[in-house]
Formats: structure tokens, sequence, C-alpha cells
């Protein structure tokens, strides 16, 4: 630093805090008012502090049915966490060489990124519901629906993770040094042992950085969900469904509950990827160190 | 495989081969079936759940309806019901017609919004933050709430908008206004700082991604070169983040022209869109209409698409 910081710094430190503020405060806000005494209301002062309306929710005497949801999205969420890890790991292998459809898949990606999820969501729907009635019509009459959390639902949200991972993968391959590869085939590791044994952990970190974005981004799902999920809901389902209807703090308590899940999975991700970077650190080279 | 083979494969591939430790495939795959293997499943996930749905949706708007069901006949009643009137209402723009005005409005103003806020967060990130641990970490608290859920973030403004809220009560306290301010919340006002507060981050990632790849030497030269900081802003940086401009515009403009959802809740079900026409469809079960009014919506989203890749490309070749 040459002499001191200019002032444009401290103009655009306190514009940075302030939008930090603005991301996080009303958040917080809601947290706080979680805690709501078993008379308070939807706004500040807290009327008391109390757990009342979190345990209300866990009784399920509550608004909704808390623990169905919660089960159906957080199985939808690692469902979907999974696929998107495997699947984002494989085609970014893929796009390190050409083949043929290369664009076509980008293009796909890139797509379903930016079409207006109602829209994706709605053609999700009329596909399934066309599948239906060619079912019903040719084989079975008292076939009910193929819609469903693990069918169109699952569909929906890995159209709006997939690109993400593929994204993220992207950004790694662009770091990656592929002489590390080399000197593995150079020592006659198979492609697997190369992959297993150099790429991945190498790329581990990032890939947990993938699961991170497939599960909280399932999770929180809306707009895609909306159309294609079918009969039932998903936790933020429920919630949006709430808004209307709701004057008490319950929908604070639903929001913070599913806000806590969020962070415990960031909070996780996070920790995993830091304490792998931190081996990598350690161990990752061994210069200097002589014949072990 | 014990572990000692284990251990030597792992020290010395070449070696265990040698012994012929390991199961080594007759048949070799050629390069172009593994990438297929690869790439392939989510080629699939694609096609089955995002291209072969959108051919649906163009082909579901043309098929007729009643109030029960869909009838997979040749119509042309999902458009011709979307228009109605916009001929016979002329020069008054019709229910339609005004939809899409109020939505390219509302577009462009999140749109102004987020560039501005996005543009110095970036630029904060990115020229004034030197340490590579403390852009992480920043970069970071920017991120973390994208991971939270958007109607939670929605919903948290209501106890600050509210008539009751923390924005009136202390405004009434230090004696600005003497009622509640009604437009606070469940208005086109909170739906834009809604939709703000949400996508500002679509932003920021791009337009950054940009910068930090800016090669400080430049900026240098600019300095030497005798530019003042506000040149090297508009001849420098600028033009060199604009591919990052340009992807976050075009991010948030798509969001912002198929929401229905913030607009939904932020307005109070109240405020029409043209993502909220195509959810009154659904609701009311007229798919063919929905769907096309999803195509409207789609061709209006990628004529702005293609105007905006026009503006980076006629740029470079310049």
């Amino acid at each position: 630093m040459r002499e001191g910081r200019p002032r444009s710094f401290y103009v655009l430190a306190v514009f940075f805090a302030a939008y930090v503020l603005f991301l996080y405060g009303p958040m917080i806000a809601i947290y706080i008012l979680s805690f709501q005494g078993p008379q308070g209301g939807l706004t500040f002062p807290m009327n008391g502090v109390s757990t009342y309306w979190l345990s209300k929710l866990f009784q399920g005497t509550g608004i909704v049915d808390l623990g169905a949801a919660f089960r159906r999205s957080l199985l939808l969420g690692l469902v979907v966490m999974a696929i998107t890890v495997v699947l984002s790991v494989a085609a970014g292998m893929a796009f390190r060489r050409k083949f043929k459809a290369q664009s076509i898949l980008f293009y796909s990606a890139i797509a379903s990124l930016i079409v207006p999820s109602i829209i994706t969501s709605l053609g999700i729907s009329l596909e399934f519901r066309i599948i239906d009635d060619l079912i019903k019509a040719h084989w079975n009459e008292n076939f009910e629906t193929s819609m469903g959390l693990l069918t169109s639902g699952l569909g929906a949200h890995l159209t709006w993770t997939l690109p993400f991972g593929l994204l993220i993968m992207f950004a790694i391959f662009n770091r990656f040094d592929p002489r590390l590869e080399e000197a593995a085939r150079d020592l006659g590791a198979t492609p697997w042992q190369t992959f297993r044994h150099v790429v991945l952990p190498i790329i581990l970190p990032s890939v947990i950085g993938i699961g991170l974005f497939g599960f909280t981004l399932s999770w929180d799902e809306l707009a895609r969900s909306s159309q294609a999920i079918g009969s039932v809901n998903t936790l933020p389902l429920d919630l949006q469904g709430l808004t209307t209807t709701v004057t008490k703090p319950d929908i604070y308590a639903l929001g913070t509950i599913i806000s806590a899940v969020s962070f415990a999975v960031i909070t996780l991700s996070l920790g995993a990827i830091h304490v792998l970077n931190k081996r990598q650190a350690a161990k990752g080279s061994d210069a200097g160190k002589g014949l072990v | 495989m014990d572990t000692s083979d284990e251990l030597l494969q792992q020290a010395s591939p070449g070696l265990a081969r040698g012994l012929g430790l390991t199961r080594q495939k007759a048949v070799r795959l050629s390069p172009s079936f593994i990438s297929w293997l690869q790439a392939g499943p989510m080629m699939l996930v694609f096609l089955a759940f995002f291209l072969i749905p959108l051919v649906f949706v163009v082909i579901v708007s043309f098929w007729d309806y009643n109030e029960y069901q869909l009838l997979p006949t040749f119509s042309g009643r999902g458009y011709t019901d979307t228009f109605e009137g916009c001929i016979a209402q002329l020069p008054d723009l019709c229910t339609i017609g005004k939809t899409y005005v109020k939505t390219l409005k509302l577009c462009f103003m999140v749109w102004a919004i987020t560039l501005f806020i996005g543009f110095w967060v970036a630029y904060f990130l990115a020229f004034h933050i030197k340490s590579k641990t403390w852009q992480m970490g920043l970069s970071l608290l920017c991120t973390i709430p994208f991971w939270t859920s958007n109607v939670i973030r929605m919903i948290a403004w209501i106890p600050l908008l509210g008539r009751n809220g923390l924005v009136n009560s202390g405004l009434l306290k230090i004696g600005v206004i003497d009622q509640p301010v009604e437009w606070l919340l469940y208005s086109e006002f909170s739906v834009v700082l809604a939709l703000v507060h949400l996508f500002t981050f679509f932003m920021v990632v791009p337009i950054f991604n940009s910068m930090v790849r800016i090669d400080k030497s430049l900026i240098e030269a600019a300095y030497d070169a005798g530019a003042t900081g506000f040149q090297t802003l508009v001849n420098v940086i600028i033009p060199l983040a604009k591919p990052g401009i340009v992807i976050g515009s075009i991010f948030v403009i798509t969001i912002v022209m198929g929401d229905f959802i913030t607009i939904g809740v932020m307005g109070g079900q109240q405020i029409a869109a043209a993502g909220k026409i195509i959810e009154t469809r659904l609701n009311a079960l007229q798919f063919p209409a929905a769907a096309a009014n999803a195509v409207i919506l789609l061709a209006i989203t990628f004529l702005i698409i293609t105007m905006m890749s026009r503006i980076v490309d006629i740029r470079k070749e310049l």
C-alpha cells in the first residue's frame, strides 16, 4: 500500500456495509420475531420472549403439517444434491475434451437457467399430464398420475441445479493443471485411477460446493415446483401459501426453521471445504521433503 | 484386493499393473463413447425436463380447451383470448398490452438499481480488497443469503414495512409523518425493493468475475498516462467489465420478466405482471391460454436477450 487508502475506499466500504445490512437486516428481524411471546404479533415490539410459536409448529398443532412437508423437502433436496453432484462432475469431465453435441448441452444448460421458471414448470406439468392421458387411454383406465415429488418434481429441480453445477465445474477445470494427470498417466495409472486418486482429491472442495448449491437451491425452490410437484407440497410452497392468510408469528417460526436447515447445511459444507483446503495445503506438496 | 495391494497401487500404479494387480479391461472404450457416457445423463435430464416440456408448451398453446379439460384439436383460442380487444380498443392498450408495459417498467427499475448496487459492490471487492482471504470472506457474505429461502427473505420485510412496522413507527416517532404510510408494503415499491434485495447477487457475481480478470497494470498505465479516476473508470474498467455487466443484466431481466412469486407476495396479489397472467390462467385450468402466454413471454424474453448480446458482440468487433 502506498500512502494509506484512497478516499473512495471509505466511501465504497460504507456502501458495501450498507448493502450487507440490507441483505441480512430483514432476515435477522424475523428470526428474532419468531421468539415472540404467545400474545405477540407480526411486528415489533416483542411481546415477551418465548419458544411458543416454534414449539407449536413441532407439536403439529400449528398451521401446517410440518413433519411431512419437512421430510418431503429433505428427501427431495438430498436426491437432487446427489444427482447434481454426480451428473455435473461427469459432464464437467466430458467438457475437457471436444465431443459432438457439446454446444447443444452447453446452450441447453444456459437456456434452462434463464428461461423463466414458470414456463419450465408449466411445460413439465403439461408433459406429465399428456403422459397420464396416454396411459389412461391405452393401458390402465384407473391410473392416477405419474406426477410426483420424485418424478416431475425432481426433474423440475434438476433443471435449476444442474446448470449451476456445470458452471462450477467449468470454473474448476479452468484453473486445473492437466500436467498432474499426465504425470499420473506416465506413472501408469489407468484413467479411472487418475480420476479417483489425482483429479477427485483436488477438485473435492469445489465438488462439495456443487452439493451445497444442489441442496440449498432445491430446499428453497418454489417457482419450478409450483406446477410440477403434483398433489403434495414442499416446505417453501406451504410457506408461500401462508403469506396471504396468516396473521400470527407462526409464519416467522416456520421461516426460522427452514433457514436453520439452510444455515446448518451451509456451515457444514463450508467447514468441510475449509478442512479439505487446509489438508491440501499441508499435504499437497512433498517438495523439499526428500524421499519418503 | 487386499490392503497391501491397494497401498502398492497408490504408491506405484505402474508397478502394480506390471504385477497384474489391476483388472485390465479387455475392451478399450473409444474417447467419444466415454464423452457420451459422461455427458449423456445430463443431456437426458435437460431433454426430458426442459427441451421436450418447452415443445409441449408450444404445441399446447395451439390446442382448444373448455372449462374442464384440454382438447387436442388445433385452435388459436389461447392467443385470441389473450389478445382479446387489443384491436378494438386502439389507440388504448388492452389488458395484456398494459400488463407487459408494466412488467417492462418494473424490469427496467430493478435492472437499473441492481446494476448500480451490483457494480459498486463488485468494484469494491475486486479493486479495494487486496487480501485474497478477505475477498473470499466478503464474497461469501454476499453469497450466503442466496442459499437461503426467497420467500423468507420476502416475508422478512413485513415487520419492517408493515402498517405498524419499524419504518412507520420510526418515522412517526421523529415526526416526519403523522399517519402510517400505506404504500410501503404490498405495493410496487415493496415489489421493487424485494426484487432488488433478492437478485442483486446475480449482478454482483458476473461483474466481479469480469473485474478480477482485468490486468491491474492496465489501470496503472491509465493513471500514468494522466487519466483521472473517473476517466479510468469510464474508458478502462467499464468496457472491460462489460461482459459481466451484460451477463448479470440478462439474469436479472429474465428473472424479473418471468417472476410471479415476488410480485405476488410483495404486491399483495394485486399487481399484474407477465408471469402472473400465466399463473392466473393455470389456476383457472386454462392450459392452452397459459401456454400461449408462456410462448409470448418466452418470445419477448428471447428478443431482449438477443438485443443485449448484440451490444457485447458489436463492441468486441469495433
